[in-house]
């Protein structure tokens, strides 16, 4: 019984576009409906603005135009994770949050390698339940806030 | 002892003493002769050891034993006070301060402080005071009859009598067929120490420890019991033959050291003379004490304040949004305690910001030292003034200011001040002067760092800066002085001609300049040709809560720091002048460029353009710009926050604040914004 509960990997499920993806649940702060965000003005596309989380500013992305998948306009299900990678917390528009679940170690396999190329890096693995497939992401490349300054360069350049 | 407990108090005030010694040392410098200034060195010095001791920190106390020797010579008359002299204390003091840093950071404590030892016991021995030599000599006297006492311990012995401690001495004999002779003096000072504390036991307790002992030794321990229940806790350890209790009276205990010496070299006569003075010392160092806490201060964990400040942010924040609600509400009972509240909570931020100021003399007073040394690396005389010490400024600030002053002060003594064989030649006293002066002025505090030396070299700051790109040679020629001398802050100018020790490695003026604004403040460059050179900081009282103007860009809000805002204005479409691509419009007789927010931020067109614009003229320096809004919201006191790690760097925007309405508003960072 200990086994299995130590070999297990508690995840948050959210959906961006038909896709399911999961966070690990250690790194997850909260969860929020969307509120008020004030726009920052010369920040990259995906960086929405930053909002008022309980008194700390804190920034807010959108995954969607992250992973360069097209834009929705926020929606009754739409939520805000806020995760915490290293002393940072940072929020994640995504479209919708809607479970918990547990999901065995071993069921968890490298990203396909045929993907390839930038998006590849954001994916710790792919885990497969039965019928879903959920795709595990690497928090600390999608909040590299080097990668950040880089994007900034180049739109800069552009 | 709980060591912990003592800790921060003994740092607070190590730090205390050495910074007395160093001023005194200084002026001791310029009068040798001046006793009562070798005595307060003497005394820092003295109560410094003590403490050391008292926390186990040996290479301190050793160390400071040895430079109380030599200011005891110094004091006597057996040596003077030259600055070769002055130069080893000095090295000490550098020492020892290095020592109580790194005890700060959780260290040990431990140097390696030979060197300077072996230096002063030569300055020592170069009269012939002979003085450790007999110490030790002195604790060699083995005595089971009576102990001897060095300067501490007796020191001790007088303290605990004064408050109302008994001192014994112990003569303890174990019985002849005694087994575990270790154990037994083990369980004897375990004993000991439940009621009272061990000051000294011969022999050592090391060499008891490895049974290096016949069957007697004693111990010396100071207790609040009686002779009678004393010896009564002590027989009951088994093996033990009988105790003798003698009580110590410490005048005798002079008479005792005296006699005990009266064989000794004359020197030692000195040295007895030292012991009782020392005492003396100690009461006057204990009063001191007292009076700080008859002024009715304590010392408050600066963590403390922290928190007591972000709280009271979060407090500023629920302010202005009640302020919102009332003004909505309009009702008159709500809007009279609101205004009540404010006013309240305005008092109370005046006080908790009084909190955390600090006196620049903290920054302030390591320079005369730096100075000094420097002044002597550089082959130059200078005279360092130091004015409004007591100014006082942001914890924060007092933080950060360190550095760009030390800055200025080098490049001052460097580039600044000219040699003593230049200065007699231009007919200018020998001795340069530095003055560093610090002043209270609205808002703000100023610092000046200014020198009577040569004055900025206009033609080679051009040369240098347009050999280095940062100007043209056309543009060059058409700056006044003042941009002149301004140019000596971009990043990549050093006018030294050779890049020296001091200053000029590359690292330049610029440094000073990024950290003086990152903290808000900006700084300034003056200068007249052969009468000197003055640098000026402008710094803002506190970083963390600030007045702003809120104003509206299109549907965003906001905030743009008072301080830099010189007035607003509204102007009509028609006044708008084009230069170059760049529009402008006529304020005051002076041409000022046009910055349109909704362009620059990219904001959303949600209104319709008007034919009147609101505008914000800012300022940085002398330049200044006009920020095109869509109206003004109005004044308010804002609580800075930072934007996150995440958006290190976004242009233009210094960080952001929480509204009363629980939104975001960005504050623009007017410098960033004008070139």
């Amino acid at each position: 019984m200990n086994e299995t509960v130590l070999d297990d990997m508690k995840v948050i499920v959210f959906q961006l576009k038909d896709e399911e993806y999961g966070v690990e649940v250690e790194q997850v702060r909260s969860i929020e409906r969307v509120q008020h965000i004030t726009r920052v003005p010369s920040t990259p596309d995906f960086v929405e603005g930053v909002i008022n989380l309980r008194g700390v500013v804190t920034p807010i992305i959108d995954l969607r135009k992250r992973f360069s998948i097209d834009g929705l306009e926020h929606s009754e299900s739409t939520r805000v994770i806020i995760v915490t990678v290293g002393a940072m917390d940072v929020g994640l528009v995504v479209d919708a949050a809607n479970d918990v679940i547990d999901i065995p170690r071993d069921a968890i396999e490298p990203p396909p390698v045929v993907v390839g190329g930038l998006e590849a890096e954001y994916i710790r693995g792919v885990a497969k339940l039965e019928k879903r497939l959920l795709i595990l992401l690497n928090l600390d490349k999608v909040l590299n806030p080097d990668e950040l300054d880089e994007m900034q360069e180049i739109e800069g350049k552009l | 002892m709980e060591k912990n407990q003592y800790l921060e108090m003994f740092i607070d005030e190590s730090t205390e003493h050495l910074q007395a010694m160093n001023d005194h040392l200084l002026k001791l410098e310029t009068t040798p002769d001046d006793f009562s200034i070798i005595n307060e060195v003497f005394r820092s010095a003295h109560t410094l050891k003590g403490m050391s001791a008292t926390m186990g920190y040996e290479d301190l106390a050793s160390l400071t034993h040895q430079m109380e020797n030599v200011l005891d010579a110094i004091r006597n008359d057996k040596l003077t006070a030259s600055s070769e002299l002055l130069d080893v204390v000095f090295e000490a003091v550098d020492d020892l301060e290095a020592m109580v840093n790194d005890i700060a950071e959780g260290g040990e404590g431990k140097r390696d402080v030979q060197l300077v030892v072996a230096k002063l016991v030569k300055l020592e021995k170069g009269e012939g005071v002979d003085e450790v030599a007999a110490t030790k000599e002195l604790e060699k006297i083995d005595g089971n009859e009576a102990h001897v006492y060095d300067d501490f311990e007796l020191t001790v012995l007088t303290q605990s009598k004064e408050q109302g401690f008994y001192a014994y001495q112990l003569d303890i004999s174990l019985r002849e067929d005694v087994i575990l002779k270790a154990a037994r003096v083990f369980m004897v000072f375990e004993v000991l120490e439940q009621v009272g504390e061990v000051i000294k036991s011969t022999p050592t307790v090391d060499q008891l420890e490895e049974e290096n002992f016949d069957l007697t030794f004693s111990v010396t321990i100071v207790t609040k019991e009686t002779e009678q229940d004393v010896h009564a806790r002590v027989m009951k350890v088994s093996e033990i033959d009988q105790i003798n209790i003698t009580t110590i009276n410490t005048d005798e205990q002079k008479y005792v050291q005296e006699n005990s010496s009266n064989n000794e070299e004359k020197n030692t006569e000195k040295d007895k003379e030292t012991s009782s003075t020392e005492v003396n010392n100690d009461k006057q160092v204990h009063e001191e004490k007292v009076t700080p806490s008859a002024n009715k201060t304590i010392r408050v964990n600066i963590e403390r304040l922290d928190s007591l400040m972000n709280l009271f942010e979060e407090l500023v924040i629920d302010r202005g949004r009640l302020e919102q609600i009332s003004k909505d509400l309009k009702s008159s009972e709500l809007t009279e305690t609101v205004e009540h509240m404010s006013r309240i909570s305005g008092d109370l931020q005046n006080i908790i910001l009084n909190m955390r100021m600090v006196p620049v003399e903290q920054v302030f007073n390591r320079f005369p030292r730096m100075v000094r040394g420097l002044a002597k690396d550089l082959n130059k005389k200078v005279n360092l003034d130091i004015i409004g010490a007591e100014t006082e400024l942001d914890r924060t600030v007092i933080d950060e200011i360190g550095d760009p002053l030390v800055h200025l002060l080098r490049n001052s003594m460097d580039h600044g001040v000219e040699t003593p064989e230049n200065r007699l030649k231009i007919g200018k006293p020998e001795e340069s002067n530095i003055t560093l002066k610090a002043y209270h002025s609205g808002n703000h505090v100023f610092i000046e760092v200014s020198d009577d030396g040569a004055g900025i070299n206009r033609e080679k700051v051009l040369q240098k800066a347009v050999s280095s790109g940062v100007v043209s040679e056309e543009n060059g020629t058409s700056l006044t002085d003042k941009q002149v001398y301004e140019l000596l802050f971009s990043s990549g100018l050093s006018t030294a001609d050779e890049i020296s020790d001091v200053s000029g490695r590359g690292v330049g003026l610029d440094v000073v300049k990024n950290k003086i604004e990152s903290l808000g403040g900006n700084v300034s460059v003056n200068s007249t040709p052969n009468e000197g050179t003055i640098f000026s900081i402008q710094l803002p009282l506190t970083l963390s809560i600030i007045s702003v103007m809120l104003v509206e860009v299109q549907a965003e809000i906001y905030a743009v720091p008072l301080s830099s805002i010189i007035e607003t204005a509204i102007i009509k479409k028609e006044d708008i002048m084009a230069a170059h691509n760049q529009k402008v419009i006529d304020f005051r007789g002076s041409v000022v460029p046009l910055l349109n927010l909704t362009d620059f931020f990219d904001v959303p067109t949600t209104k319709e353009e008007d034919e009147y614009l609101s505008i914000v003229i800012v300022r940085k320096g002398e330049k200044m710009a006009a920020l095109v809004v869509n109206s003004f919201i109005g004044q308010q006191e804002i609580v800075l926050k930072s934007l996150g790690k995440y958006l290190t760097n976004a242009f233009a925007i210094s960080g952001a604040t929480i509204l009363g309405n629980g939104q975001v508003a960005l504050i623009i960072d007017c410098n960033a914004l004008i070139k």
